[in-house]
């Protein structure tokens, strides 16, 4: 039998937690607890130091050849609010975000029916001559198998060539559940689990860094989800890449999951509790303030969150779900929630080092 | 001194200044929560979190206060005043009625020209056409402002709405019960003798009702602390409060302006008001102001009631709060967090639980 002064004294001795204990944790009804030894095994990896970063999404276009279930954003070719920026636009953004001071660029956006491999290198090329600074944090696992596809080129032969192009590292969407009975009624053209691992693998062995995300709270079991940090933290273990897990919850307006209620603020707490507990490997745990609101995002520093994500400005995807968080948020207001936290903000880069900038005022 | 704090509620003494002092700055955020959890288990072993069918009818914007963080209100002369007729709030409360709703939260801003006769006319007939609809309605500011502008005694004007159907009184317009406070925001509302004054003339004429607390107004710790003591003060005199509502001031679209506090700031107060008001049985989480997902993360840190299902909801919309929950997802909140939903009257007499 298991219990939770067994599971502390293991994540007190430092020790790897198994998927049931996981599961324990996930379906444990003492919130405050599971929090508790989150917020103890955060504190070993990073003090009390919370990591944010000033960036820019630019989403280049709404039109996919995916229908996800989940998904409100998505377009055909031909509708009438379809959108492919063009490279003016998407350089005219890139030197928006540069003026505004922001250190990345975060690129994903729909399956473009036909746009080549060149299109998506001369994009990157255009971001880094518009805002010589930016690191480009550009496409899901998702979007490179797509591009493949499309270029009918081996996947390692794109990866080269948009990392030629100026690509620096991958945001971790696409991952969604990677359990097939969940995933089949999601999103049944996405890739599959195994091939986003696979994927992902591949760009981690290139040299470049992403992230990982988990799309929870729609379809899947309290298992499916622990299965999917599980095969996070194998792959982990082999790589080194991901440095931040995100987990995402589902939003349950406007999208075609009829019925299907996104997951409260419990379970969103309990579930970034238990990513922190359970991917030992994995340096960032994130909560992306865009889906949990920002009253929560800040209320998950205490519950094993160490990342506050970034400015964002102008997300598409999470609001035409739904979600009632604001555009964007400022510096200062990333600074003022983690200060308000009790907590020391730390402005970083994309690979997570920390940025000094002269202050703006005393 | 967590240790002397958990030592004092475990044998039932009641926080002084300094401890919840400490509970606000010092603790830490997940330690004071256990607290408040355990405080809350106490009060209500059953483990149910209440709610009820409610409506906020407001039925005048015009107002004569003027105060800094309100959103809503409008001069007499503004293109955007209003007053509702009797007929407009008696359908309004009648759609409440034939959606099951059992409590009519009648506010809205100091008229200068309603008197008595017009509350006395519109509560008789509530009472006639909707006797299961209670009326817990106006404010201590509203009531001062009636009794005045009727040349009537604050106690005769409470007796005469009281005959006329006046249950019970949600005691809105507390803020902060600090005057320095007052002063700063609203210049022109009572001051905290003056609202504790009519709230305990309510309770002593047999009109009980509940104690809210708006934060982030630009109050110290102290001022906040300052509150809850003199609301904890008040009930050990008359027991009338039913419940304690603190929620945070809505900055969009006030003079005030400023920053809204953030979820932790409202998890922190709500422990702490748990534990400092011992004597208040129910604590109110706001979805309205927080949003469901934090209103649901409250019921950890000492809140057990959810107050109204809100069919209409009209001044802190006017600052920005954009949360709109309806009954499924209200009883869904409550069931996913492990407790058990039930509907339930002004009075927090359960009437229906949903298992």
């Amino acid at each position: 039998m298991m219990s939770l002064p067994e599971i502390a004294a293991k994540v007190d001795a430092g020790m790897r937690l198994g998927e049931a204990e996981a599961g324990f944790l996930l379906q444990c009804p003492d919130l405050l607890a599971v929090g508790r030894l989150a917020a103890l095994a955060n504190h070993r990896m990073h003090g009390n130091r919370v990591y944010f970063n000033v960036n820019r999404h630019i989403n280049y276009t709404n039109l996919c050849v995916n229908r996800c279930a989940f998904c409100a954003f998505r377009r055909d070719e031909g509708d009438v609010d379809g959108y492919s920026l063009d490279l003016e636009e998407v350089a005219a953004r890139a030197a928006a975000a540069a003026a505004a001071g922001a250190t990345e660029v975060h690129v994903v956006g729909g399956l473009h029916p036909h746009l080549p491999l060149e299109f998506y290198e001369e994009m990157l090329r255009t971001i880094h001559k518009s805002g010589p600074g930016l690191h480009i944090k550009a496409f899901t696992a998702v979007e490179l198998a797509h591009f493949a596809t499309v270029a009918q080129l081996p996947l390692e032969e794109v990866i080269d060539r948009l990392r030629a192009a100026g690509l620096q590292s991958l945001p971790g969407g696409g991952a969604e559940i990677f359990a097939e009975r969940a995933r089949l009624q999601l999103c049944p053209e996405k890739i599959s689990g195994d091939r986003w691992l696979e994927v992902m693998g591949m760009v981690h062995r290139s040299g470049l860094r992403s992230n990982a995300t988990m799309l929870f709270g729609h379809l899947e079991t309290p298992a499916e989800r622990i299965g999917h940090m599980a095969r996070l933290r194998a792959l982990q273990d082999e790589t080194g890449g991901f440095q931040a897990f995100v987990a995402l919850p589902f939003q349950d307006r406007a999208t075609r999951l009829d019925g299907v209620r996104g997951p409260g603020g419990v379970d969103i707490l309990k579930t970034l509790a238990v990513a922190r507990l359970f991917l030992d490997n994995i340096p960032h745990i994130k909560a992306y303030w865009v889906m949990l609101g920002v009253k929560l995002a800040q209320v998950s520093l205490a519950f094993g969150v160490n990342d506050l994500d970034g400015t964002v400005v102008e997300e598409q995807i999470g609001h035409r779900a739904g979600a009632v968080s604001p555009q964007a948020l400022s510096r200062e207001g990333l600074v003022r929630l983690i200060r308000k936290a009790g907590r020391i903000p730390v402005e970083r880069d994309s690979l997570y080092r920390e940025l000094k900038r002269e202050p703006d005022a005393c | 001194m967590l240790k002397t704090i958990a030592g004092k509620l475990e044998s039932g003494r009641e926080l002084n200044c300094q401890d919840a002092l400490f509970l606000l700055r010092r603790a830490d955020l997940l330690e004071a929560g256990r607290l408040a959890a355990a405080m809350r288990r106490r009060l209500h072993p059953q483990g149910r979190v209440t709610f009820v069918v409610d409506r906020n009818v407001n039925y005048t914007n015009i107002c004569v206060t003027g105060c800094r963080f309100c959103a809503f209100y409008r001069k007499p002369d503004h293109a955007d005043a209003y007053l509702l007729s009797h007929q407009e709030i008696l359908d309004k409360v009648a759609e409440l009625a034939a959606s099951g709703g059992t409590q009519l939260l009648l506010q809205g801003g100091l008229h200068p020209e309603l008197r008595i006769a017009w509350f006395e006319e519109l509560f008789r007939s509530l009472r006639r056409h909707f006797p299961q609809v209670q009326i817990h309605s106006l404010s201590p500011a509203e009531v001062v402002h009636l009794a005045a502008q009727s040349e009537l005694s604050v106690a005769t004007c409470l007796l005469r709405l009281k005959a006329a159907g006046l249950a019970s009184l949600p005691g809105g317009g507390a803020e902060i019960l600090v005057d320095r406070v007052r002063r700063r925001v609203s210049p022109d509302k009572i001051s905290w003798r003056v609202w504790v004054g009519v709230m305990e003339t309510a309770h002593r004429l047999g009109l009980p009702g509940t104690a809210t607390m708006v934060f982030g107004i630009g109050e110290t710790d102290e001022d906040l602390v300052t509150h809850l003591l003199r609301v904890r003060a008040l009930q050990q005199r008359t027991g009338g409060f039913s419940a304690f509502i603190p929620w945070s001031y809505q900055p969009g679209n006030t003079e005030l302006g400023g920053e809204q506090a953030t979820g932790m700031d409202y998890l922190r107060v709500l422990a702490v008001s748990r534990l400092v008001l011992h004597n208040i049985p129910n604590l109110q989480a706001s979805w309205v102001t927080q949003g469901g997902k934090m209103a649901q993360v409250a019921l950890f840190f000492g809140a057990n009631d959810l107050g109204g299902t809100m069919l209409e909801e009209n001044v802190v919309a006017a600052a920005g709060a954009r949360f709109r929950l309806d009954r499924e997802e209200l009883l869904a909140l409550i069931r996913e967090a492990g407790f058990i939903p039930a509907r339930r009257t002004t009075g927090y007499d359960i009437l229906e639980e949903y298992f």
